[in-house]
Protein backbone atom coordinates (compact mmCIF):
# COMPACT_ATOMS: atom_id res chain seq x y z
CA UNK A 1 0.00 0.00 0.00
CA UNK A 2 1.41 3.34 -0.95
CA UNK A 3 1.77 6.09 1.62
CA UNK A 4 -0.80 8.20 -0.20
CA UNK A 5 -3.28 5.33 0.16
CA UNK A 6 -2.40 4.77 3.80
CA UNK A 7 -2.98 8.44 4.60
CA UNK A 8 -5.81 8.93 2.10
CA UNK A 9 -8.27 10.04 4.78
CA UNK A 10 -5.81 12.64 6.05
CA UNK A 11 -5.12 14.05 2.59
CA UNK A 12 -8.80 14.03 1.61
CA UNK A 13 -9.78 15.82 4.81
CA UNK A 14 -7.06 18.42 4.37
CA UNK A 15 -8.30 19.04 0.85
CA UNK A 16 -12.00 19.18 1.69
CA UNK A 17 -11.40 21.42 4.73
CA UNK A 18 -9.95 24.05 2.44
CA UNK A 19 -6.30 23.80 3.37
CA UNK A 20 -4.54 26.45 1.34
CA UNK A 21 -1.43 25.73 -0.71
CA UNK A 22 -1.72 22.05 0.17
CA UNK A 23 1.35 20.10 -0.87
CA UNK A 24 1.62 16.36 -0.65
CA UNK A 25 4.69 14.58 -1.91
CA UNK A 26 6.64 11.49 -1.16
CA UNK A 27 10.40 11.63 -0.71
CA UNK A 28 12.62 8.75 0.30
CA UNK A 29 9.77 6.82 1.85
CA UNK A 30 8.36 9.75 3.77
CA UNK A 31 5.13 11.55 2.92
CA UNK A 32 5.52 15.30 3.29
CA UNK A 33 2.28 17.21 3.83
CA UNK A 34 2.18 20.96 4.19
CA UNK A 35 -0.35 23.71 3.86
CA UNK A 36 -2.33 26.41 5.62
CA UNK A 37 -5.42 25.33 7.48
CA UNK A 38 -8.26 27.85 7.58
CA UNK A 39 -8.50 27.49 11.36
CA UNK A 40 -6.83 25.99 14.41
CA UNK A 41 -9.66 23.47 14.66
CA UNK A 42 -8.92 22.14 11.17
CA UNK A 43 -5.25 21.78 12.09
CA UNK A 44 -6.17 19.89 15.28
CA UNK A 45 -8.52 17.65 13.33
CA UNK A 46 -5.83 16.80 10.79
CA UNK A 47 -3.42 15.86 13.56
CA UNK A 48 -6.11 13.70 15.15
CA UNK A 49 -6.67 11.85 11.87
CA UNK A 50 -2.92 11.40 11.45
CA UNK A 51 -2.77 9.98 14.99
CA UNK A 52 -5.64 7.61 14.23
CA UNK A 53 -3.97 6.17 11.11
CA UNK A 54 -0.53 6.03 12.73
CA UNK A 55 -1.03 5.61 16.49
CA UNK A 56 1.36 7.84 18.41
CA UNK A 57 3.02 8.95 15.15
CA UNK A 58 5.68 6.28 15.54
CA UNK A 59 6.00 5.03 11.95
CA UNK A 60 8.04 8.03 10.92
CA UNK A 61 6.58 7.93 7.42
CA UNK A 62 4.90 11.36 7.55
CA UNK A 63 6.20 14.86 8.14
CA UNK A 64 3.22 17.18 8.43
CA UNK A 65 3.55 20.94 8.67
CA UNK A 66 0.14 22.54 8.85
CA UNK A 67 0.09 26.23 9.66
CA UNK A 68 -3.01 28.16 10.57
CA UNK A 69 -4.00 30.82 8.08
CA UNK A 70 -5.74 32.97 10.66
CA UNK A 71 -2.46 33.52 12.49
CA UNK A 72 -2.08 36.96 10.90
CA UNK A 73 -0.92 40.20 12.43
CA UNK A 74 -3.36 41.47 15.01
CA UNK A 75 -4.83 38.00 15.55
CA UNK A 76 -5.56 36.76 19.04
CA UNK A 77 -3.51 33.78 20.11
CA UNK A 78 -4.12 31.43 22.97
CA UNK A 79 -1.19 30.21 25.01
CA UNK A 80 -1.32 26.43 24.66
CA UNK A 81 1.39 25.32 27.05
CA UNK A 82 0.57 22.21 29.06
CA UNK A 83 0.15 24.15 32.30
CA UNK A 84 3.15 26.40 32.72
CA UNK A 85 3.69 30.03 31.80
CA UNK A 86 5.04 30.89 28.39
CA UNK A 87 8.27 32.85 28.34
CA UNK A 88 8.23 36.10 26.43
CA UNK A 89 11.74 36.97 25.36
CA UNK A 90 13.61 40.05 24.27
CA UNK A 91 14.66 38.49 20.99
CA UNK A 92 13.92 35.39 18.90
CA UNK A 93 15.88 32.57 20.56
CA UNK A 94 16.03 30.70 23.84
CA UNK A 95 19.33 32.38 24.58
CA UNK A 96 17.49 35.70 24.77
CA UNK A 97 16.55 37.12 28.17
CA UNK A 98 13.01 36.56 29.41
CA UNK A 99 11.24 39.90 29.70
CA UNK A 100 7.78 38.66 30.55
CA UNK A 101 5.46 35.71 30.94
CA UNK A 102 2.13 34.79 29.47
CA UNK A 103 0.02 32.48 31.60
CA UNK A 104 -1.30 29.16 30.38
CA UNK A 105 -4.51 29.74 28.38
CA UNK A 106 -3.94 33.49 28.34
CA UNK A 107 -4.81 35.26 25.09
CA UNK A 108 -2.07 37.37 23.52
CA UNK A 109 -1.95 39.46 20.35
CA UNK A 110 0.25 38.63 17.39
CA UNK A 111 2.30 41.65 16.33
CA UNK A 112 4.46 40.01 13.68
CA UNK A 113 6.13 36.75 12.77
CA UNK A 114 9.90 36.82 12.97
CA UNK A 115 10.05 33.28 11.60
CA UNK A 116 7.89 30.18 11.62
CA UNK A 117 9.14 29.53 15.12
CA UNK A 118 9.38 32.91 16.80
CA UNK A 119 6.48 35.32 16.90
CA UNK A 120 6.45 38.81 18.35
CA UNK A 121 3.46 39.09 20.67
CA UNK A 122 1.87 41.50 23.12
CA UNK A 123 0.67 40.01 26.39
CA UNK A 124 -2.39 40.98 28.39
CA UNK A 125 -0.13 43.19 30.53
CA UNK A 126 1.15 45.02 27.49
CA UNK A 127 4.60 43.39 27.46
CA UNK A 128 5.97 42.90 23.96
CA UNK A 129 8.42 40.18 23.13
CA UNK A 130 9.11 36.97 21.26
CA UNK A 131 7.45 33.68 22.08
CA UNK A 132 7.77 30.26 20.51
CA UNK A 133 4.98 29.73 17.97
CA UNK A 134 4.67 26.13 19.04
CA UNK A 135 2.73 27.27 22.11
CA UNK A 136 0.48 29.76 20.39
CA UNK A 137 -2.77 28.85 18.72
CA UNK A 138 -5.02 31.27 16.91
CA UNK A 139 -8.32 31.83 18.67
CA UNK A 140 -11.25 31.23 16.38
CA UNK B 1 105.51 31.74 -44.64
CA UNK B 2 107.87 31.43 -41.78
CA UNK B 3 107.25 29.30 -38.78
CA UNK B 4 106.76 32.39 -36.71
CA UNK B 5 104.15 33.78 -39.07
CA UNK B 6 102.38 30.41 -39.13
CA UNK B 7 102.26 30.18 -35.36
CA UNK B 8 100.95 33.74 -35.14
CA UNK B 9 98.25 32.88 -37.65
CA UNK B 10 97.30 29.76 -35.69
CA UNK B 11 97.30 31.78 -32.50
CA UNK B 12 95.00 34.33 -34.12
CA UNK B 13 92.66 31.62 -35.33
CA UNK B 14 92.55 29.97 -31.91
CA UNK B 15 91.90 33.35 -30.37
CA UNK B 16 89.13 34.11 -32.86
CA UNK B 17 87.46 30.78 -32.11
CA UNK B 18 87.75 31.46 -28.40
CA UNK B 19 86.14 34.87 -28.83
CA UNK B 20 83.38 33.35 -30.94
CA UNK B 21 82.81 30.72 -28.29
CA UNK B 22 82.73 33.37 -25.61
CA UNK B 23 80.08 35.33 -27.52
CA UNK B 24 77.97 32.25 -27.76
CA UNK B 25 76.56 31.77 -24.23
CA UNK B 26 76.56 28.13 -23.25
CA UNK B 27 73.34 26.23 -22.51
CA UNK B 28 74.42 25.84 -18.90
CA UNK B 29 74.82 29.58 -18.53
CA UNK B 30 71.43 30.20 -20.13
CA UNK B 31 69.89 27.60 -17.88
CA UNK B 32 71.27 29.37 -14.82
CA UNK B 33 70.04 32.78 -15.94
CA UNK B 34 66.63 31.54 -17.01
CA UNK B 35 66.12 29.66 -13.77
CA UNK B 36 67.01 32.81 -11.88
CA UNK B 37 64.49 34.84 -13.83
CA UNK B 38 61.81 32.27 -13.40
CA UNK B 39 62.39 32.02 -9.67
CA UNK B 40 59.16 33.95 -9.10
CA UNK B 41 57.28 31.29 -11.05
CA UNK B 42 58.12 28.06 -9.32
CA UNK B 43 55.50 26.20 -11.34
CA UNK B 44 57.37 26.86 -14.61
CA UNK B 45 60.35 24.72 -15.61
CA UNK B 46 62.80 25.50 -18.39
CA UNK B 47 64.98 23.22 -20.51
CA UNK B 48 67.76 24.65 -22.62
CA UNK B 49 69.21 23.00 -25.69
CA UNK B 50 71.33 24.82 -28.29
CA UNK B 51 70.05 28.17 -27.07
CA UNK B 52 66.42 27.11 -27.44
CA UNK B 53 64.48 27.31 -24.20
CA UNK B 54 61.52 25.01 -23.75
CA UNK B 55 59.14 26.13 -21.04
CA UNK B 56 56.74 23.73 -19.40
CA UNK B 57 54.55 23.44 -16.34
CA UNK B 58 51.09 24.51 -15.24
CA UNK B 59 50.13 28.09 -14.57
CA UNK B 60 46.88 29.66 -13.48
CA UNK B 61 46.34 32.06 -16.38
CA UNK B 62 47.44 33.20 -19.85
CA UNK B 63 49.10 36.33 -18.46
CA UNK B 64 51.53 34.27 -16.41
CA UNK B 65 52.28 32.06 -19.41
CA UNK B 66 53.01 35.10 -21.62
CA UNK B 67 55.08 36.82 -18.98
CA UNK B 68 57.21 33.71 -18.48
CA UNK B 69 57.92 33.60 -22.23
CA UNK B 70 58.73 37.34 -22.40
CA UNK B 71 61.08 37.09 -19.43
CA UNK B 72 62.96 34.19 -20.96
CA UNK B 73 63.12 35.67 -24.47
CA UNK B 74 64.98 38.74 -23.27
CA UNK B 75 67.66 36.61 -21.64
CA UNK B 76 71.08 36.91 -23.29
CA UNK B 77 71.96 33.99 -25.51
CA UNK B 78 68.41 32.66 -25.91
CA UNK B 79 67.71 32.03 -29.57
CA UNK B 80 64.09 31.13 -29.28
CA UNK B 81 61.49 29.99 -26.80
CA UNK B 82 59.17 27.03 -27.12
CA UNK B 83 56.29 27.79 -24.80
CA UNK B 84 54.76 24.49 -23.70
CA UNK B 85 53.23 25.93 -20.54
CA UNK B 86 49.69 24.79 -19.98
CA UNK B 87 47.14 27.11 -18.50
CA UNK B 88 45.15 25.29 -15.85
CA UNK B 89 43.19 27.50 -13.54
CA UNK B 90 43.41 26.22 -10.00
CA UNK B 91 40.09 24.50 -9.31
CA UNK B 92 38.10 27.05 -7.34
CA UNK B 93 36.68 25.66 -4.09
CA UNK B 94 33.15 24.54 -4.92
CA UNK B 95 30.59 27.08 -3.73
CA UNK B 96 29.09 25.82 -0.48
CA UNK B 97 25.55 25.98 -1.82
CA UNK B 98 26.18 23.46 -4.59
CA UNK B 99 28.28 21.08 -2.54
CA UNK B 100 25.81 18.45 -1.36
CA UNK B 101 27.73 17.69 1.83
CA UNK B 102 27.89 21.36 2.75
CA UNK B 103 24.22 21.81 1.93
CA UNK B 104 23.36 18.98 4.30
CA UNK B 105 25.51 20.59 6.97
CA UNK B 106 23.76 23.93 6.59
CA UNK B 107 20.37 22.23 6.67
CA UNK B 108 21.44 20.29 9.76
CA UNK B 109 22.60 23.52 11.41
CA UNK B 110 19.16 25.03 10.89
CA UNK B 111 17.49 21.87 12.16
CA UNK B 112 19.76 21.77 15.22
CA UNK B 113 18.97 25.38 16.10
CA UNK B 114 15.27 24.60 15.79
CA UNK B 115 15.63 21.43 17.85
CA UNK B 116 17.55 23.29 20.58
CA UNK B 117 14.73 25.83 20.82
CA UNK B 118 12.17 23.09 21.18
CA UNK B 119 13.93 20.39 23.17
CA UNK B 120 14.25 22.33 26.43
CA UNK B 121 10.52 21.88 26.97
CA UNK B 122 10.68 18.14 26.52
CA UNK B 123 12.85 16.67 29.23
CA UNK B 124 12.93 12.91 28.85
CA UNK B 125 13.32 13.05 25.10
CA UNK B 126 16.72 12.84 23.47
CA UNK B 127 16.65 14.52 20.07
CA UNK B 128 19.40 14.16 17.51
CA UNK B 129 19.85 15.57 14.02
CA UNK B 130 21.79 13.84 11.27
CA UNK B 131 21.63 14.37 7.50
CA UNK B 132 18.21 15.99 7.67
CA UNK B 133 16.72 13.25 9.84
CA UNK B 134 15.58 13.94 13.40
CA UNK B 135 15.82 10.96 15.72
CA UNK B 136 13.88 11.00 18.97
CA UNK B 137 14.58 8.54 21.76
CA UNK B 138 13.66 8.41 25.42
CA UNK B 139 10.18 8.46 26.92
CA UNK B 140 7.34 10.97 26.68
CA UNK B 141 3.65 11.10 27.45
CA UNK B 142 1.38 10.81 24.40
CA UNK B 143 0.28 14.47 24.73
CA UNK B 144 3.83 15.75 25.00
CA UNK B 145 4.98 13.62 22.11
CA UNK B 146 2.18 14.95 19.91
CA UNK B 147 3.28 18.51 20.72
CA UNK B 148 6.89 17.64 20.06
CA UNK B 149 6.11 15.88 16.79
CA UNK B 150 4.13 18.92 15.59
CA UNK B 151 7.01 21.23 16.48
CA UNK B 152 9.62 18.98 14.86
CA UNK B 153 7.60 18.52 11.65
CA UNK B 154 7.38 22.31 11.35
CA UNK B 155 11.18 22.38 10.97
CA UNK B 156 10.79 20.43 7.68
CA UNK B 157 13.10 17.52 8.39
CA UNK B 158 13.44 14.67 5.90
CA UNK B 159 12.04 12.35 8.50
CA UNK B 160 11.25 12.18 12.20
CA UNK B 161 12.38 8.81 13.42
CA UNK B 162 10.72 7.95 16.72
CA UNK B 163 11.17 4.19 16.54
CA UNK B 164 13.29 4.36 19.69
CA UNK B 165 10.80 6.47 21.64
CA UNK B 166 8.61 5.10 24.41
CA UNK B 167 5.19 6.70 24.55
CA UNK B 168 3.69 6.44 28.03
Amino acid sequence: MSLQDKYKELIDTARSAGTGNLQVNEQEGVLHISGEAPSGAVKDNLWNIYGKIDPNFLSGDVVMDIKVATAVEGAKLEVVTQSSNLNVRKGPGIDQPVIGKAAHAEVVTLISKHSDEWWLVRTKNGEEGYAHAQYLRPVE
Amino acid sequence: MSNKQLSTAILCMVFAVMVACKAKTSDTQIQTKVSEQLSTMPEVTADVKDGVVTLSGNVADDATKASAEATVKSTEGVKSVVNNITVMPAAPPPPPATDPAAAINTADEALRTGVTNISKDFPGADIKVDAGIITVTGALSATKWKMLKQALDALHPKKVDASGLKVK
